[in-house]
C-alpha cells in the first residue's frame, strides 16, 4: 500500500461525474441510467435537449421525481422510486421492455460498478461473498443489451485499489461489454487497442493516473 | 352466457392446488395482485413455487405469503432489498429455495411459455455464474445462452379494468409482468378495480384479450391509492 500523500489534483464530484456522462449523451438518445450513481445524470442532461430516459420496468420518456404529494405508486422508477412521465411518454410490458434492451434499441446503459477489466468485462451485481445475498435484477441485460455501456464509478476502492483491472476478480455481469469509463479521475474509452484516457481530473497527469489504475493507459 | 367475472377473491383461488406454480405479477410494489395474495394466504395451497420479480417487501403482500410457510421455491431477479427481512431469514434458514434469473431472460421465459415457444437463445448471462450449466451457441459471431420457458398454474394478475370476457386494461407502470404473465398460465385470475360492460373498452386498448383470462374479480382501491388518484 502507497503511503498516503496529499493528492495534488482535484477529484471530480459525484456530480460532477454525471455532468461528464451528461455532456456525451446526445440529442435523441435512448438512454438507461442504472440505480444508484447513474441516476445522477439526469439532472444534469441540459434543458431543451430531448434525451429518452427508459426504465426497465416499462417507461419510455420518463420524468422527474413528482413534486411531495403527487407520488402515484403505480409509476415508479427501477429504484421503486416515484417518478412522473414525460408528454409523449409511453408505458409497455416487461417483455417489450427487456426487447429494447436486448434487441439493442438503446443507444446508451449508464451502470454502476464494482470493477471493469481491460477487456470490458463488468462486475456490478454480486461481491461473491458466501453470506451474500445475490441479486441481479435487469444489470446482465442492460450491459449487453445497449448500443454503449457506460460504467460511472470511483476509481478506486474505499482501500485504495483500482477498480479498473486487469481481471474481475468479483463475478461477471457481462463479457466484454463496458466502452466506457469515467470515474472521478478520469474518462476511460476500453478500445480494442488498449485502454485510452480522454479527459483527467484537475491537475492529475498521465503518470500519476497510470500509477493509481492497475492495468496499462494510454493518452487517447 | 360467458362471464369470467367471480364474486370474489375467495371464488378466484378456491381450486388452487397443493404444488402449484404461481406466476405473481408486480414489480415491487407496483402491480403487485395483493387482494389475491391474501385470498391464496386464507386459501391455503402449500408447497408453492412463486415466480415475481422480487421476494417481497415488509410484511405484506408476497412477503406475507413466504411468511406462512407455504412457499418452496422462489423464480426471481431482484431478492435482496432494504426490506426483504422475510425473504432473508427464511432464504438464510435453508427454507426457501431461490432460482435468480436475470430480469429480462424472466419476463422472456415467461413470455415464451405463452407463446409455445420450446426455448430460446439469449446473449444475456453469458459468461456468467447465472449461465453455469447451460447450453451455449455461437450465432453470427455471438455468443448466447439456451434458457427455458417458465409455465404456470395459476397467475395472479392486477389490472385496472376487465370485462366479462377477460379483456383487461392496466394503469401505467404497473403493467409490467401482468401481461405477459397472464398468457403464460393455465389459469390467468385478475383482479380489477373496475368491472365494465362488454364494448367500454376501447377495442384499440385492450392490452390482454381474454383469451388469456380465465376469471376477473373486483377488488376495492386501498385508501392510499385513493389519495393518490385524488
Amino acid at each position: 500500500m502507497n503511503a498516503i500523500v496529499k493528492e495534488t489534483f482535484k477529484r471530480r464530484t459525484r456530480d460532477e461525474m454525471a455532468a461528464c456522462v451528461a455532456r456525451d449523451i446526445p440529442e435523441g438518445a435512448y438512454v438507461n441510467l442504472g440505480i444508484g450513481l447513474p441516476t445522477l445524470v439526469a439532472n444534469h442532461l441540459p434543458k431543451g435537449r430531448e434525451v429518452f430516459l427508459h426504465s426497465e420496468n416499462g417507461i419510455l420518456g420518463m420524468g422527474p421525481a413528482p413534486a411531495k404529494g403527487e407520488e402515484d405508486w403505480d409509476l415508479i422508477n427501477a429504484g421503486k422510486q416515484p417518478v412522473t412521465l414525460l408528454t409523449g411518454g409511453a408505458y409497455f410490458h416487461h417483455a417489450d421492455s427487456f426487447a429494447m434492451m436486448r434487441g439493442g434499441h438503446l443507444d446508451i446503459c449508464v451502470l454502476g460498478a464494482f470493477q471493469v477489466a481491460a477487456n470490458g468485462d463488468l462486475a456490478n451485481w454480486h461481491t461473491g461473498a458466501p453470506d451474500a445475498i445475490p441479486a441481479v435484477g435487469g444489470a446482465m441485460d442492460l450491459a449487453v443489451g445497449a448500443k454503449r455501456t457506460f460504467v460511472m464509478m470511483e476509481h478506486q476502492t474505499k482501500a485504495g485499489e483500482s477498480k479498473i483491472v486487469a481481471q474481475c476478480s468479483y463475478p461477471l455481469t457481462g463479457v466484454a461489454c463496458v466502452r466506457r469509463v469515467y470515474t472521478d479521475l478520469a474518462t476511460i474509452d476500453i478500445t480494442a487497442a488498449g485502454l485510452k484516457v480522454l479527459d483527467m481530473a484537475e491537475g492529475l497527469t498521465l503518470a500519476e493516473l497510470q500509477h493509481i489504475t492497475g492495468v496499462p493507459l494510454q493518452a487517447a | 352466457m360467458i362471464d369470467k367475472i367471480v364474486a370474489s377473491v375467495a371464488d378466484a383461488l378456491a381450486d388452487v392446488q397443493d404444488g402449484s406454480t404461481i406466476l405473481m405479477g408486480g414489480f415491487g410494489g407496483a402491480g403487485m395482485p395483493s387482494e389475491l395474495i391474501d385470498g391464496l394466504i386464507e386459501q391455503g395451497a402449500k408447497d408453492l413455487v412463486i415466480v415475481n420479480n422480487n421476494a417481497g417487501n415488509g410484511e405484506t403482500g408476497l412477503a406475507a405469503l413466504l411468511k406462512t410457510g407455504h412457499v418452496r421455491k422462489i423464480i426471481c431477479s431482484f431478492p435482496r432489498q432494504a426490506d426483504s427481512h422475510i425473504f432473508d431469514g427464511l432464504y438464510r434458514a435453508g427454507k426457501l429455495e431461490l432460482e435468480l434469473v436475470p430480469q429480462g431472460n424472466l419476463a422472456e421465459r415467461i413470455r415464451a411459455a405463452g407463446a409455445g415457444i420450446g426455448g430460446f437463445f439469449t446473449p444475456t448471462g453469458y459468461g456468467t455464474d447465472l449461465a453455469k450449466g447451460k447450453e451455449t451457441r455461437e450465432i453470427n459471431g455471438r455468443m448466447y445462452v439456451l434458457e427455458s420457458p417458465i409455465h404456470g398454474d395459476v397467475a395472479l394478475v392486477k389490472a385496472e379494468k376487465g370485462d366479462r370476457w377477460g379483456n383487461l386494461t392496466y394503469r401505467k407502470a404497473a403493467r409490467n409482468f401482468g401481461p405477459i404473465m397472464a398468457s403464460a398460465a393455465k389459469c390467468a385470475i385478475a383482479q380489477v378495480y373496475e368491472t365494465v360492460e362488454l364494448g367500454a373498452l376501447d377495442p384499440e386498448n385492450i392490452v390482454t384479450p381474454g383469451i388469456f383470462v380465465k376469471r376477473v374479480v373486483r377488488v376495492g382501491r386501498a385508501a392510499a391509492q385513493l389519495k393518490v388518484a385524488a
